[in-house]
């Protein structure tokens, strides 16, 4: 695997998480690491901060990582996540502004392609224009 | 106003049992405007601050507030975590920079609304938690020293939790609803009533 920016999926619900995550591996196989999260923590609708650290590790890249969120609480735990992480990792990670399926694909089809974390958010952000 | 190691211990116990027992009135009125998991997430959140209660009260002050700040952010499961648990880390943090209690009190609960706000990019006014927090910071600036200050305190977040009412929510999953909002007290604002008051009666019951 070149060095390709990673994506971490944070949903409410652990099945459009992992759905989502699918439909970015069927884009790009395994040439960008996707990781995925849903559910707080016990297992119901919601997010986790424990979970999402995890997921980020998981997707871990010398080049960052970018996370697609779905609702509210999902960007606000990713945000709480960044920060909890190892000073050396939490400048490397941001969470997009974009819609988490299309976002999600279009991010890891531009990271496939060697882009750096600025432009990989960039390309999911653009999803949200205008 | 002192604040020792077993004043502090049970002021937290107190508030975690208060706010576990308001755990179906805050998903009844989540449910109104919300997702409805407002009262299962704090619930989970301060049970497990409970579950930690002897490690956190061993603590000084300001390292106690921030394991009560992390503990929330790792077990609530939704925003309200990060929210609060901002709150308790930034109030720590402000006792770990030359902070002291009783005297810099409403510097370190400002210090706390500041990451609330902060967090949530949101003001007082959008039907929020911050619509009880910003009004008590007040109560706390403009009656500090003041013989009843716990009383105002607390009639301040009464009056403030009840003005979320004609409020429309423009932050937070009630935004979705626009002027369906309106009506309905926030729940964010009801918790953070609930964990003012439950402070206030553990003050004053120490007095």
């Amino acid at each position: 695997m070149t060095d390709t920016v990673g994506i971490v999926i944070v949903s409410h619900s652990k099945d459009i998480a992992k759905g989502t995550a699918d439909m970015v591996r069927q884009m790009v196989g395994s040439e960008v690491k996707v990781a995925f999260c849903g559910g707080n923590p016990d297992g119901g609708l919601g997010t986790s901060v424990p979970l999402i650290i995890d997921a980020i590790n998981d997707a871990w890249s010398a080049k960052g990582v970018a996370i697609l969120v779905d609702l509210g609480g999902a960007e606000t735990n990713s945000e709480m996540a960044v920060e909890m992480l190892e000073p050396a990792r939490r400048d490397r990670v941001v969470v997009c502004n974009a819609p988490i399926v299309e976002g999600a694909v279009m991010a890891a089809t531009e990271a496939a392609g060697g882009s750096s974390l600025a432009q990989v958010k960039a390309v999911a952000e653009e999803l949200s224009a205008d | 106003m002192s604040l020792q190691p077993e004043t502090f211990k049970s002021l937290v116990k107190v508030a975690a049992e208060q706010v576990i027992a308001s755990a179906p009135e805050l998903t009844s009125l989540d449910q109104a405007i919300g997702d409805g998991d407002h009262g299962i997430n704090m619930k989970r959140g301060f049970e497990a601050v409970l579950g930690k209660l002897d490690a956190i009260s061993t603590q000084p002050l300001d390292e106690a507030l921030k394991m009560i700040g992390k503990t929330l952010v790792m077990t609530v499961g939704g925003a309200s975590g990060p929210l609060y648990g901002s709150f308790f880390l930034a109030a720590g943090e402000a006792l770990s920079h030359d902070r002291h209690l009783p005297d810099d009190l409403a510097d370190v609960f400002g210090s706390g609304v500041n990451a609330v706000s902060a967090r949530g990019r949101s003001q007082a006014g959008e039907k929020t938690m911050l619509d009880v927090l910003v009004p008590v910071l007040e109560t706390l600036r403009a009656s500090a020293g003041q013989p009843d200050l716990i009383g105002r305190v607390r009639a301040t977040a009464a009056e403030a939790v009840e003005r979320t009412a004609p409020m429309q929510a423009t932050k937070g999953r009630a935004s979705f609803l626009g002027p369906r909002s309106v009506g309905h007290i926030d729940p964010g604002a009801r918790s953070s009533c609930v964990l003012v008051h439950a402070v206030c009666a553990s003050l004053e019951g120490q007095q």
